[in-house]
């Protein structure tokens, strides 16, 4: 299987290997059809996850949703947040943090 | 089991890894004079380090004293251009106080370019002759200095090569080595957790202290401690590269703080300070990945453990750096540049444990004097730029305090 839970608090689950789009994947007895390629390293939701949610990960909490993700959907950049400092990418220009 | 090492004793009493001839310039307008006895010197053994600004700066004088009289450092040779504030005076006469054999060029008194890099060839010569003659004495595990450090990561690397790092700490330091862990502003997130491992509970409020910090300097830059190559492989905020990041400082007990170029006054697990006190001044507390090295190294690492998930390349000048792969994709397409596969656990090839044990045995091999993948490729960064700190305070060193 390739979906790592970290803690058994964790509402997201870590790719140990690539899933492609159309996937099928089996979180907690369900199964799920992957929506979009995703790589190794990135975070599925382990459960449908609404705006506001802390996601856990280690067991701790790592940021919040902004976005409603349904299980086995890729949990990123486009549907969380930062609590503390705002992540950036290659197209930013300087802009402050939150 | 208990491993005896040989070690370069040096005269003031500290055991080196290595025996390294250090060339260093003083101003960026002597980096090139510098280079090119290093270069023309041709020898593995002889590392260029430096410091560019013309500007004098308290913190840049304190490193640059720790690692010219690092214990893997056997002599060094001075390149001051002549007109800039580097207090070459004091330098020198804290690389003489230790023992080690030191000699000065400065460009504006030696006919120049040209006239300078022949006089600092026949300077090496000597340092390299007198270095040699560096006796080698038993050395324990427990005279080690140990940094890590983390570079490139993502969503592989809080899971295996981390947290490898942080199984090897633990062995290390419960045989008595210091192990130093850092950067304040990748523990963001993780302060509560981290200050429930101190030693005192004064020390672990300068924990919190110091990553609040951090988190305070870095919204002032504009960023997190977060590169995109980080949001590529899977990490999206910086305390859940923190939670990755943290990993590394394995499960023992915090025994103390320390800032650039204090050494460690006992064995077992510190958290090095590298966030700047005071207000927000001289840009981003790290600009990359070898300014970290570069502070382990002053706080006297003799090696430091390099955990990459996205790939980085680098060394180091002065310790050797061991590379931990944590992305086993990277793994394949790096591999020439690793030293350690901890990507197979993420593909069920190998567990935390026997990574970890392999580390902990790579350690003493490089110890014992085996080179890193980084050292045979010829990697010697070293990069050393404008800071602003206030000394520690007497609740980060409880150890010290109460010996």
């Amino acid at each position: 299987m390739s979906l790592i839970l970290l803690h058994p608090d964790d509402n997201v689950l870590v790719l140990s290997a690539p899933v492609r789009a159309g996937q099928a994947l089996v979180i907690d007895g369900r199964t799920v059809t992957a929506a979009v390629d995703v790589g190794v390293g990135h975070k599925l939701a382990r459960r449908d996850l609404t705006v506001g949610d802390k996601v856990l990960k280690y067991g701790a909490p790592i940021g919040s949703i902004t976005a409603p993700v349904a299980v086995g959907g890729h949990v990123h950049l486009h549907n969380m947040k930062s609590d503390y400092i705002a992540s950036h990418t290659r197209q930013a220009t300087g802009a402050k943090g939150s | 089991m208990s491993h005896t090492l040989r070690g370069y004793l040096r005269a003031d009493g500290r055991k080196g890894v290595r025996n390294v001839v250090a060339v260093a310039y003083l101003v960026e307008c002597a980096h090139h004079v510098a280079r090119a006895i290093v270069t023309k010197s041709d020898d593995t053994e002889v590392h260029l380090i430096g410091f560019p600004g013309c500007y004098p700066n308290a913190y840049a004088l304190k490193v640059m004293q720790a690692i010219t009289t690092h214990p893997n450092v056997g002599g060094v040779l001075l390149v001051s251009l002549g007109c800039e504030s580097f207090n070459r005076e004091q330098l020198r006469a804290t690389i003489e106080a230790s023992g080690r054999p030191v000699e000065t060029l400065v460009i504006q008194e030696n006919g120049g370019t040209a006239s300078t890099i022949a006089k600092g060839l026949q300077a090496v010569a000597r340092l390299k002759a007198v270095a040699s003659r560096t006796p080698l004495a038993p050395m324990a595990v427990s005279e080690l200095v140990i940094g890590t450090i983390c570079g490139g990561s993502d969503g592989t690397s809080g899971i295996t090569a981390n947290p490898a790092v942080g199984r090897a700490f633990d062995r290390l330091g419960a045989e008595g080595a210091a192990c130093v862990f850092e950067e304040t502003g990748e523990l963001v997130g993780c302060e509560t957790i981290m200050a429930s491992r101190a030693i005192t509970p004064e020390l672990g409020l300068e924990l919190e202290k110091s990553v609040q910090k951090a988190e305070a300097y870095y919204t002032v830059m504009g960023y997190g401690s977060f590169a995109p190559g980080n949001a590529e492989g899977g990490l999206t905020t910086q305390e859940e590269k923190s939670m990755g990041a943290y990993s590394k400082s394995g499960s023992a007990p915090i025994v103390g703080i320390l800032k650039p170029g204090d050494l460690p006054p006992s064995g077992g697990l510190y958290l090095l300070d590298v966030v700047p006190d005071g207000e927000a001044r001289f840009g981003f507390p790290n600009i990359s990945d070898n300014a970290e090295i570069v502070e382990l190294i002053a706080c006297g690492a003799h090696i430091t453990l390099f955990t990459t998930g996205r790939g980085s390349v680098v060394g180091s000048a002065i310790s050797p750096v061991i590379k931990i792969c944590a992305n086993p994709e990277t793994y394949r397409k790096l591999s020439g540049d690793m030293d350690v596969d901890a990507g197979r656990i993420m593909e069920g090839r190998g567990t935390l444990d026997e990574v970890g044990t392999e580390i902990y045995d790579l350690v003493l091999a490089v110890a014992g004097g085996e080179r890193t993948v980084s050292e045979a490729l010829g990697h010697q960064e070293f990069i050393l730029t404008y800071k602003a700190f206030d000394p520690i305070g007497p609740a980060c060193l409880p150890l010290r305090r109460a010996s």
